[in-house]
């Protein structure tokens, strides 16, 4: 049995590249999101929140729950697990929620 | 066309909207198609087979939906139906939206979520936005609308369920296949319903080892349901074969068992395992504690219908509680010219979608008087007869896993039932028993569960059965994605 991803379906993703996470580098694969990238080197939360300042990344995966919150070059409220990861992105964990952008 | 590592299926499709499909929007098309998945793409190949004009909208960047959730290009996987059953049946549909595509039958627009429909039959507005930073707005007007907006994961708070590395089942699925990345390296699979072993399997396979999966309820019950079972011996297969793999693989299904804590710092390092009776109340003595680096969790899932629900179409409950859209024989919903497919209408999994969609094509068509309402009878006959089978199959589905009441016993005073305003389960309570709040809208008011960015996606469920309710909301949400403000102003003017 195969034992990770890349190998089960046999990728050989393009040349990997990085991006950097409150300042460190962080690589990735062409195509891969900033969570999965952000996953890919074992990080789970990257958000803290608002009112009891708790630790979040990742939890529906599938861009509906908002909990993966980053600020990518400067624009708050991106969801990390729909951005796709990009070469020299600069991408800051989120503090609290930016309710503010939006209609409520 | 050759296939080559990063387009496996030989489609050309890589994610974006080509110049093509962006000219000529503002010709009325015969059908707009809200959702790529198996439905959505079901339905427009059958319905540019029938010469109908098509335009096909979706949020992901690539076609397929939850089921067929393909890996990105540029990950250039050889084999990725290593990950999805029925590859060969995709790469057939994705061909064929390639050729409609190429021949200016379809219209395909990756990367654009509708946000609103307005109009009525005959002249409808499907208005979605688009483009890297989603600030571009886009209006297509069409004869004949399809919801296939599909469904997202049902979730049951308890302790610890906010730390970072739970996650939903589903979830990690799809990062899975779009992204090849693990959530951890030890993951405990729990939750309810039958998308948990396919989880499981698939995360083994990646290289996870999985030291467990609970299922808060049980198989055996299915057996009580012979007529449902020998129509779908396909399903029944699948099920098998994935509970013969773990097993294989000495992975342990535990039925009658939950996960009702995760434990950790800044980040999950191990959950309780308990046994639970038969409304899902866990059995005093039983806990265990089981070592994890993540917690792949779900519950079932919810079908997305803040579209249709705007527009008034009516919707039924499903025996595991969960709203979906009414639909006739020819999936039209209760609102004239709006059709619908999929999981909008019903969990049932990709076959069944994939039938809805041919369906709903033929029953467009007739609609519009560009076929006749019996065509290929004998085809016809065969869609309904599996649709009838599997719709038995995913009602008896829904009845095995229907939440059981004993569920809230999970819960400790500082759970947090609403992740995003941080709204505890002891507020929630307060709100029900001493302020009288009867609905998620009343604890709402109160207590700001649900008013958070995920509008009442993750916690109505949880709030609406402790607000004393025994199925989940189908609520009405203002928007079914965040909309810049200036977009939203320009929508009203249309
Ligand atoms: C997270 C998740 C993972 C799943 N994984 C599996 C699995 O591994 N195996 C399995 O058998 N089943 C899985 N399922 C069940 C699966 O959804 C169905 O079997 C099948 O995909 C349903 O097809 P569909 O066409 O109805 O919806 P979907 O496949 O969900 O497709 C719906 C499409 O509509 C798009 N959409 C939704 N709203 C909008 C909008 N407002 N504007 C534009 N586009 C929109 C979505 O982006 C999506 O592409 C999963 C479900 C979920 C929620
Ligand atoms: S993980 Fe839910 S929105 Fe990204």
């Amino acid at each position: 049995m195969s034992r990770d991803p890349l190998g089960l379906v046999s990728a050989d993703p393009g040349p990997g590249f990085s991006f950097t996470f409150d300042g460190e580098p962080v690589p990735a694969l062409p195509g891969q999101s900033i969570a999965a990238a952000l996953w890919a080197c074992g990080r789970q939360s990257w958000r803290r929140t608002r009112r009891t300042g708790r630790p979040r990344g990742v939890f529906c995966g599938m861009g509906v729950c908002f909990d993966c919150l980053v600020v990518v070059d400067g624009r708050p409220n991106v969801r990390a697990c729909l951005a796709p990861a990009e070469p020299g992105l600069r991408v800051d964990g989120q503090e609290g929620t930016g309710h503010a952008e939006l209609p409520r | 066309m050759p296939n080559s590592p990063a387009d496996p299926a030989g489609t050309g499709l890589d994610g974006l909207a080509g110049p093509d499909d962006l000219t000529g929007l503002d010709d009325l098309a015969d059908l707009a198609v809200i959702g790529a998945g198996p439905a959505g793409t079901a339905a427009v190949n059958a319905a540019a087979d029938l010469g109908l004009s098509c335009v096909l909208l979706d949020a992901g960047a690539l076609p397929g939906g939850q089921f067929y959730r393909q890996p990105a290009p540029g990950l250039r996987a050889a084999e990725p139906q290593a990950l999805h059953h029925h590859w060969p049946v995709f790469a057939g549909l994705l061909r064929r939206l390639e050729r409609h595509r190429a021949a200016g039958r379809v219209r395909y627009l990756p990367g654009h979520h509708v946000w609103s429909v307005s109009g009525s039959a005959g002249q409808w507005r499907v208005h979605a936005v688009g483009g890297p930073e989603g600030d571009t707005a886009l209006t297509v007007p069409a004869r004949a609308v399809l919801c296939a907006t599909g469904s997202h994961e049902r979730q049951l708070p308890f302790p610890g369920w906010t730390l970072p590395g739970v996650v939903g089942a589903g979830g990690a699925q799809a990062m899975l296949k779009s992204g090849l990345v693990l959530p951890g390296r030890r993951v405990v699979v729990a939750g309810s319903g039958p998308l948990l072993l396919a989880v499981a399997v698939s995360l083994a396979r990646a290289g996870a080892e999985v030291p467990l999966v609970a299922e808060a309820s049980g198989y055996a019950g299915y057996a009580r349901r012979p007529g449902a079972l020998a129509a779908n011996p396909g399903k029944l297969a699948e099920g098998a074969a994935h509970a013969a793999w773990l097993l294989r693989h000495r992975v342990r299904v535990r039925t009658r068992s939950a996960v009702v804590a995760a434990h950790g710092g800044d980040r999950v390092e191990a959950v309780t395992v308990a046994r639970l009776d038969r409304d899902w109340r866990p059995v005093p003595g039983t806990g265990r504690t089981v070592a994890c680096d993540a917690l792949a969790v779900g519950h079932g899932l919810l079908p997305q219908l803040e579209l249709a629900l705007a527009l008034g179409c009516r919707v039924r409950t499903l025996p595991d509680g969960s709203p979906a859209l009414e639909v006739d024989a020819g999936q039209l919903t209760s609102v004239p010219g709006f059709w619908a497919a999929g999981e909008s209408t019903g969990v049932g999994g990709a076959e069944l979608a994939l039938l809805e969609g041919e369906l709903t094509a033929r029953s467009v068509a007739s609609a519009l008087g560009r076929a006749q309402p019996g065509e290929n009878p004998g085809r016809l006959r065969t869609l309904l007869r599996r649709r009838a089978a599997l719709r038995g199959f995913a009602e008896l589905m829904a009845e095995r896993h229907r939440p059981g009441a004993g569920w809230a016993d999970w819960l400790s005073a500082d759970t947090e039932v609403c992740r995003c305003e941080e709204v505890t389960a002891q507020e929630v309570r307060e709100a029900v028993d001493e302020l009288g709040a009867g609905d998620v809208r009343t604890v709402k008011l109160l207590t700001r569960a649900g008013m958070g960015w995920c509008q009442g996606r993750m916690c109505g469920p949880a709030v609406a059965r402790l607000a004393g309710g025994d199925s989940d909301p189908a609520g009405t949400r203002p928007l079914s994605c965040p909309v810049p403000m200036g977009l939203l102003a320009q929508g009203a003017d249309d």
